[in-house]
């Protein structure tokens, strides 16, 4: 990073250290004291813990935006022979824009937890768990260093596990939390072999001596089971096995759905916003190896593209408003992907942030919907805005966003990756441009098939009670997140528009620049126009399936059942890998391992022997004659039998 | 004060001897005082053994605290004492799983209570004898001592196949011992001497060395256990009584570890680096096929005592990878694995005691009974499956980066343990602490103090470990560096 004009801070910084540890510190008295002394009052210290942290983080912000680059370590974690590890801090534009923007959703999403999980028996472990996720993600983001990273990785992922199996008596909740802690695994099992391989060949684990030896990886090659693998790519296709995990990319993504088993503000904090999006934030922090690949970055566009498409063509086929929302996390995440994998990183990342908002606000509106109708099954909904105007409005604005509509956030970001993907010297440049205008249209579609089924119509639940606004801890966060849905985006308005794009400079920095074609402004309108119009064909399908002529809801599955179906199994993932790895894992376990190996084969080898020695013994009670010829016998038998071996041996 | 100076290694040694000799000489009538004294005996070791630890020198690799008088002369044996950096850090791991091993029996054994602490004071004498002996005489006496007190703990203290499982552990280990034995008589006969230090330097070679390695790796292998030589742990583990599990687990199969660097390396440098590949490929297979075994059980025991020939699997594997960095990260994951292990263990003790039911099946919604409990139990999961942040995760990593120089195949089927691992301890936490409470385990009392208080010391050095393991690894620099030197040639 020596081409910036950065001022390099190696000492301890006290504000730098102390935002991710007043979380921890909140965290961890609401642990201990939580149950028996503070009870309804557990959520005060967390709330209070979240918001000076982001306060100090906003005056890091400054400091980072006034030049300066923040890198020491705190202490050397691990030291043996030439390997030392610290936990330590990098500041730099990257890592500050993801921690304000973690903490200023966290803390929202603290404040609108007290109304939301109001008077729940877990209400001290709830408020412990999400603020021990706040500090892990901060750990991760924070990290100087590739094995801090995972630290973190690991904790925000033990994190998304206690709080999936919140409610753990619930057999489904239990299953959940296991199934992504083990994919997770799966995805981490890549990722740890991948910093092993960084280590072994490049003798670091910080970024900085990182970035400066990575190119000097750009020709090697080694030799793997007869075949000659580059190295760069080799190390990036492991790490990028854990950030399929934890950004839930296809052929890790099945545990996210599963996810929402959780509370809902741990659905848009955790599973939406923020844990979910540490995939791409590594791919971005790691760019420079990524980047000495061109295969790694046509596996990252590509598998981000695959997902993309998926996941919006499984969305419409849900009845849970939070699996569809799920659902489009994934997608959304795919286009993070795309850009990563065009070289975009800049634009990867500005998407994660303007995501970030309009996501989580989508989540806790279905959360106030939820909270109000007790269901989730979209079904049973409809007709709400005239119950809860505040969520209403709110929500919509979330869906405007995500569906890319002009002047809201997700409308700039989105574009912003769709020139990039066109203008893209990569030559799946134009493919990524294709999928990500097919996809939102899919996006718009079914974003609006669920506004016009929960928000729209009649409403269709339980007649016993009436739905109702949601308290004002719920509501004010929402209004405070929609702010953020709309103008986020502003940051990045392109000179095509008149804007000045500062957010993606300020990233450019450290990020790059992406290699692009000279780009037209007449191209960029028509680029526009044309993604404007996928967002506003999907709404105007929507509109006509679900408002104007709802028989045609059913048109797909009458017409073309066996798509229906396919889709609706969400293109049968789950069913495939419990056959495949599940059972099979099992059964080997139960028969070849416990029965067969260990109970008959080596058992019965042991017990064999124990037999055999048992038998030789009464075998030699006859050798005991008393006959002296006999002995002197068996001492020349055995003085032979001493010399053979003395000479062996000798 | 200078006596203890000079024979620190003898009075930790010998200080439950001291303790024990009260406690039988006692009548039956005073078995409340007979548990204080054994209590307040191990207190004193372990603060004994935490200043051994202060009082080491970083800089020295040879051994130090040594004393050496003559034992027996006619045999050229000698009563030879001393500790490296390999083996220090076990003393106290020793001496505080005894000391834990007092707290947590305090009200689950009921008979026999006098002869229970005699019999752990004794375990303690001959863990620490053969941790400490360079003498290979005086080490296979403590070797062979120790099977003793623990196939009476297991025979009497045991649950209902204790016979059975007790005899099979005595002659499983005894099998593996008298190889060994028959290679210390060779050695001595050729060479005339027991003392370690003398027969580091003496020149081996071909067949000779060969064989003589394979007589000691047997007896080690055995005690690990390696794969295919591990079923007697199941047994044993799971009718042990809960203090004889944590023995087992936490120290015994260390032993075993401990012997091949302190002995089958540095003795028998050129067969070690001969059979190193066969033994590294059969650590593999342990740390995978114990893991898979692991899916397989719903006894809460014999789950557990399966993942430790998983763990001991990664040792192995750190061990004989040749190489710093593993080797530092096998020393202490023997100790992480003494603590997580002990502790999980001492932890299905206190359900025990009040179901006593082992079985996996039997409980469901544990969490929503014994909270603290069961947020005990997650944390020495977690350390179990190696999360950043616990000492699991760092003897893991380390053993795994430096075996990936020098076989990065096998560190790929390695890191195959972390997912499986993961997935029968997260499994098992899921049906005996989530989903609906089982009818069975409605009501069961909350933690008693003697039980609070054997699982915290667990829970801070997990965490201590966890975040500050220089501490512990540099205790380890120096003396692997040495060994590792010697292997070189």
């Amino acid at each position: 990073m020596a081409e910036h004009p950065y001022e390099l801070i190696t000492h301890f910084n006290l504000w730098v250290f102390l935002i991710p540890f007043i979380p921890l510190l909140g965290s961890l008295f609401t642990l201990i004291f939580g149950k028996k002394y503070l009870q309804e009052k557990a959520h005060q210290i967390p709330v209070l813990a979240i918001f000076i942290s982001f306060l100090i983080s906003l005056k890091v912000l400054f400091e980072v935006l006034s030049g300066k680059i923040f890198d020491f370590d705190l202490y050397t974690w691990i030291s043996a022979s030439n390997l030392k590890v610290g936990l330590g801090f990098l500041v730099d534009p990257l890592s500050i824009v993801m921690t304000t923007m973690v903490l200023s959703l966290s803390f929202l999403i603290h404040v609108y937890s007290i109304g939301y999980m109001y008077g729940d028996p877990g209400y001290y472990r709830f408020f412990s768990y999400i603020s021990l996720f706040t500090f892990s993600m901060l750990m991760l983001v924070l990290s100087n260093n590739v094995v801090q990273l995972y630290l973190g990785w690991e904790a925000v992922g033990l994190c998304s596990y206690l709080l999936i199996g919140f409610w753990y008596e619930k057999k489904s909740a239990a299953n959940a939390a296991k199934k992504a802690f083990i994919v997770n695994r799966v995805g981490d099992f890549g990722f740890a072999l991948g910093v092993f391989a960084l280590f072994y060949f490049t003798g670091t684990l910080y970024y900085h001596d990182l970035f400066s030896k990575l190119p000097l990886l750009s020709e090697k090659y080694i030799d793997f089971l007869g075949l000659e693998v580059h190295v760069p790519f080799l190390i990036a296709f492991l790490l990028f096995c854990g950030a399929m995990g934890k950004s839930a990319q296809v052929p890790l993504h099945t545990w996210l759905p599963d996810a929402m088993e959780g509370p809902t503000p741990v659905s848009a904090l955790i599973h939406a916003a923020t844990m979910v999006t540490a995939g791409v934030f590594m791919v971005a922090r790691l760019h420079g190896l990524f980047e000495l690949s061109s295969y790694a970055m046509a596996m990252v566009a590509f598998v981000g593209a695959f997902t993309c498409f998926m996941a919006a063509t499984i969305a419409p086929t849900r009845f849970d408003i939070k699996r569809i929302i799920a659902y489009s996390t994934m997608s959304q995440l795919g286009y993070m992907f795309m850009a990563c994998g065009v070289g975009a990183f800049a634009a990867g990342i500005f998407h994660l942030f303007t995501h970030a908002y309009f996501k989580a606000l989508l989540f806790l509106g279905a959360g106030s919907v939820i909270h109000a109708v007790h269901t989730n099954d979209i079904r049973q909904m409809g007709g709400l805005r005239k119950y809860m105007p505040y969520t209403f409005v709110t929500f919509m604005i979330g869906a405007l966003a995500l569906a890319g509509f002009p002047g809201l956030s997700g409308f700039f970001s989105k574009d912003e990756i769709l020139a990039m993907a066109y203008f893209s010297q990569y030559p799946w440049g134009k493919l990524v441009w294709v999928t990500g205008l097919l996809v939102a249209f899919l996006t718009a579609f079914y974003t609006f098939r669920l506004v016009f089924r929960v928000f729209f119509g009649e409403y269709k639940g339980r007649k016993d009670f009436h739905p109702h606004e949601s308290p004002r801890t719920m509501v004010i966060p929402l209004c405070l997140i929609s702010i953020g849905a709309v103008f986020a985006g502003w940051l990045g308005v392109p000179h095509s528009l008149g804007g000045n794009p500062v957010f993606l400079n300020f990233l450019e920095s450290v990020l790059g620049h992406p290699k692009t074609l000279p780009m037209e402004h007449q191209t960029e309108y028509l680029l526009m126009g044309l993604s404007v119009m996928a967002a506003f064909l999907g709404i105007l399908l929507a509109w006509i399936v679900y408002l104007k002529r709802p028989s045609l809801q059913f048109w797909l599955s009458q017409n073309l059942p066996s798509v229906y179906r396919f889709l609706y199994a969400k293109w049968y993932f789950d069913e495939v890998y419990d056959l495949l790895f599940v059972r099979s894992t099992l059964w080997t376990a139960k028969w070849m391992v416990t029965k067969i190996s260990d109970g008959i084969l080596i058992e019965g080898i042991i017990n064999g022997t124990a037999k055999l020695i048992s038998l030789a013994g009464s075998g030699l009670r006859t050798v005991h004659s008393g006959i002296v010829n006999h002995y002197n016998t068996f001492i020349l038998v055995g003085l032979i039998l001493y010399f053979i071996l003395y000479f062996c041996l000798r | 004060m200078e006596f203890l100076q000079n024979n620190l290694l003898s009075v930790i040694l010998w200080l439950p001897l001291l303790g024990a000799l009260p406690i039988f000489l006692l009548g039956k009538r005073f078995e409340y005082t007979a548990k204080c004294i054994a209590l307040f005996t191990m207190l004193i070791d372990f603060g004994l053994s935490v200043l051994l630890l202060f009082s080491f020198d970083f800089q020295n690799p040879g051994f130090q605290f040594v004393e050496k008088r003559l034992w027996i002369d006619s045999l050229n044996s000698y009563y030879f004492l001393g500790v490296d950096g390999i083996s220090i850090l076990f003393i106290p791991l020793t001496t505080l799983t005894t000391l834990l091993c007092i707290t947590i029996s305090w009200d689950s054994i009921k008979e026999k209570v006098r002869e229970f602490y005699l019999a752990l004071l004794f375990t303690n004498i001959a863990i620490v004898g053969t941790l400490c002996a360079l003498d290979l005489l005086l080490f296979y006496v403590f070797w062979e001592a120790m099977l003793i007190p623990m196939y009476l703990i297991i025979g009497i203290w045991g649950g209902p196949r204790r016979i059975y499982s007790t005899l099979k552990f005595f002659l499983y280990t005894f099998f593996g011992s008298v190889f060994m034995l028959i290679a210390i008589i060779y050695l001595f006969l050729k060479f005339g001497t027991f003392d370690y230090t003398k027969l580091l330097g003496v020149p081996l070679g071909g067949l000779t060395e060969k064989l003589l390695f394979l007589g000691f790796a047997l007896a080690f292998a055995i005690k690990i256990p390696m794969w295919p030589v591990h079923t007697w742990l199941p047994d044993a583990h799971t009718e042990a009584p809960t203090a004889g599990s944590v023995i087992l687990a936490g120290i015994l199969i260390k032993l075993g570890a401990y012997g091949f660097l302190r002995f089958g390396l540095p003795m028998f440098p050129h067969a070690a680096q001969e059979f190193a590949p066969l033994l590294l490929l059969l650590s593999v297979i342990a740390i995978i096929y114990g893991g898979l075994a692991c899916l397989a059980q719903d006894d809460l025991k014999r789950l557990i005592a399966y993942s430790s020939v998983s763990h001991m699997g990664f040792v192995t594997l750190g061990i004989f990878a040749f190489n710093p960095i593993a080797m530092k990260g096998a020393i202490l994951q023997m100790i992480n694995h003494g603590i997580v292990t002990g502790a999980l263990f001492m932890c299905v003790g206190i359900v025990y005691d009040r179901t006593h039911s082992r079985a996996i099946s039997y409980y469901g919604g544990l969490a929503s009974v014994m909270p603290v409990y069961a947020t005990f139990f997650m944390i020495f999961t977690l350390a179990s499956i190696g999360l950043p942040g616990t000492n699991g995760f760092i003897g893991e990593f380390l053993i795994l980066l430096g075996t990936f120089f020098t076989n990065k195949l096998l560190v790929v089927f390695a890191a195959l343990g972390l997912i499986i691992g993961a997935g029968y301890m997260l499994w098992l936490y899921q049906r005996v602490f989530f989903e609906r409470v089982n009818p069975n385990i409605e009501g069961l009392a909350p933690l008693r103090v003697n039980e609070f208080l054997s699982l915290l010391p667990m829970l801070v050095l997990v965490f201590l470990i966890g975040l500050y393991p220089k501490l512990f690894l540099d205790y380890m620099t120096t003396s692997i560096e040495h060994l590792l030197n010697n292997l070189r040639f």
